[in-house]
């Protein structure tokens, strides 16, 4: 594998390590499965895009892509809290509206940034890694952000918002106010979506109006992995687990890719990343519930120690 | 300081399956009054508890606490004037937070939270383990810990360290030592009567075993389908016994207690 691939590799894990944070605070923190993610990842993605090419300062554009993102989590949780729209739909609900948002925005369906100014090419004359420029940088956010994480959770709306996620009856007996609690979390789980696809434009030169499929899932993978390893108790953990899970998961990725394991080519890439899940799910569950009958079974099959007949 | 005016609670209306479950109740409460609410299974026990803290919505009438009509209040709203321990050890508390976490959630209860830490600093932990000592579990040593690893008895006296940590109007305890073994119910129990007579809480307490309805508290009511049947305080309670309750039970009702748990409890 070349050192441009593993660059590219890491470039994207910490770029999908904020998509990863972002999935942490709605799946895991909240209990709301959210499906926003794969139209505010591109959505963050279009309005940076848009905004570059208009000579707005990359730093703001920057930020209106995170806001972006905010208002597509706010609309998925307003549907749910408001309307009581079922969490799974409302996500899907404005995913699939974002699509012609999306298209909207951009007015075509994808936007080069090529020679446009990005926060990355601001920070060229300052640091000088050559191909790992722009890692590091990532680098830099992505630690940043989580940090910011840890801390927000540790605050007292923080810990409202893990109580209403993990018991809600409790919460309301601690005059937490659920409805809001979602709202919340919801706006800032898809500003660090938004945030991503902002990153994800300007580090890769275009906005595409298909970036989006599979976001959520690749988000999924890496929080999976990261908790594996990891561990999901602790707050520090689980988000240190968001990084090294979708830095290892896209360095995997990478290596299968060049390496051409079992012929994989880059667009397997949505199929592999649904096959990992799934896989990582099952065994979870097999690991909790003992009387899940796959994992003894591939187990035997694995080790060859099928239990002799007497 | 609590009144429930002519409340009436139908689950499922206009099904089939409607069950009245509050059929006229009237019930006023002085300021540092115990009462203890004992009743049949599917007397409205519950049911009655749940309208005061607002989980249940009155079909009819009214509920008003220190003089505020809550009536039409949310559950959280009325937090700050409410207390309250489940019956379900889990319920009460957050298994993913640590004590101190748990402890630090019921601080800020009926204030507007911030984005301040959660956790204080030194002095604040002190006094939670202060508080904490007090329950004789060696909770104070685990301010740390994830109120998941504790057992159901430290859980259930957590929730009723954070159901009182702050000033309140009324501490409404569900059933809240149902769950627990005999030891760890006694001991929950006694905390209770501990710390309710030191603050001089209002407190309404539900309960299925008719010795605790009587041996704690000031006031007890019994209740049947929906309504209060009997209403006994004062002196007039001292000298009352288990089987004057089932006395009175058949008197005015003309039927026997049939719940077993209810008498042997």
């Amino acid at each position: 594998m070349s050192a441009l691939a593993v660059a590219g590799a890491i470039e994207a894990g910490l770029l999908f390590s904020l998509v990863a944070l972002g999935v942490y605070l709605s799946f895991r923190v909240l209990n709301f499965p959210d499906l926003t993610v794969d139209g505010s990842f591109p959505l963050g993605a279009a309005a940076t895009a848009v905004a570059i090419i208009h000579g707005v300062d990359p730093f703001l554009a920057t930020a209106i892509g995170t806001f972006a993102g905010c208002c597509a989590g706010f609309v998925s949780a307003y549907l749910n809290v408001r309307f009581r729209i079922l969490n799974l739909l409302a996500g899907i609900l404005t995913m699939v509206a974002l699509y012609s948002i999306n298209l909207r925005v951009m007015g075509r369906p994808n936007i080069s940034l090529y020679g446009e100014d990005t926060i990355f090419t601001a920070f060229e004359g300052l640091i000088d890694l050559g191909i790992w420029t722009t890692s590091a940088i990532l680098l830099v956010i992505a630690v940043v952000m989580k940090l910011l994480v840890d801390w927000f959770l540790g605050t007292q709306v923080g810990l409202a918002l893990r109580a209403s996620g993990e018991n809600p009856a409790m919460a309301r007996a601690q005059s937490v106010s659920n409805g809001r609690m979602t709202l919340v979390g919801m706006t800032v789980s898809n500003a660090l979506v938004g945030l991503a696809g902002s990153l994800f434009a300007q580090s890769q030169g275009v906005a595409d109006v298909s970036l989006g499929i599979g976001t959520i899932v690749t988000g999924l993978a890496a929080l999976i992995i990261g908790e594996t390893l990891l561990g999901s108790v602790k707050v520090f953990w689980a988000t240190l687990g968001c990084l090294i899970g979708a830095l290892l998961y896209r360095l995997f990725i990478a290596a299968a890719l060049s390496a051409g394991f079992l012929g994989i080519q880059a667009q397997d890439l949505n199929l592999v990343t649904a096959v990992v899940v799934a896989i990582a799910v099952i065994l979870s569950q097999a690991r909790r519930n003992s009387r899940f009958k796959l994992w003894p079974k591939m187990r035997s099959l694995l080790m060859d120690t099928q239990p002799q007949k007497g | 300081m609590l009144s429930i005016c002519d409340a009436f609670v139908t689950f499922n209306p206009g099904t089939p399956l409607a069950v009245p479950a509050l059929r006229g109740v009237d019930l006023d409460i002085k300021e540092g009054q115990f009462v203890t609410v004992i009743g049949t299974n599917g007397a409205g026990k519950s049911t009655l508890l749940s309208a005061v803290a607002g989980d249940v919505r009155l079909d009819k009438g009214g509920i008003y606490i220190d003089g505020h009509d809550v009536t039409n209040w949310r559950t959280e709203q009325r937090a700050s004037m409410i207390g309250r321990v489940f019956q379900e050890p889990r319920a009460g508390t957050c298994s993913g937070l640590t004590v101190e976490e748990n402890l630090a959630l019921a601080a800020s209860r009926g204030s507007n939270r911030s984005l301040r830490n959660a956790l204080g600093g030194g002095r604040q932990r002190r006094q939670l383990a202060d508080q904490l000592s007090r329950l004789d579990m060696g909770l104070e040593d685990r301010l740390g810990a994830m109120a998941g690893t504790l057992s159901g008895g430290q859980r259930q006296a957590l929730s009723l360290l954070m159901a009182t940590l702050l000033p309140m109007k009324i501490l409404i305890l569900d059933e809240h030592t149902a769950a627990l073994d005999p030891g760890a119910a006694a001991t929950v129990l006694a905390l209770s009567a501990e710390i309710t007579g030191e603050q001089k809480l209002t407190t309404l307490m539900v309960t299925h075993s008719m010795r605790n309805s009587l041996d704690y508290g000031d006031r007890t009511i019994m209740m049947n389908s929906g309504r209060i049947l009997l209403d006994v305080h004062g002196d007039k309670r001292k000298g009352y016994d288990v089987p004057d309750l089932l006395d009175l039970f058949k008197k005015t009702t003309g039927t026997e207690v049939e719940d077993d748990q209810l008498i042997l409890a």
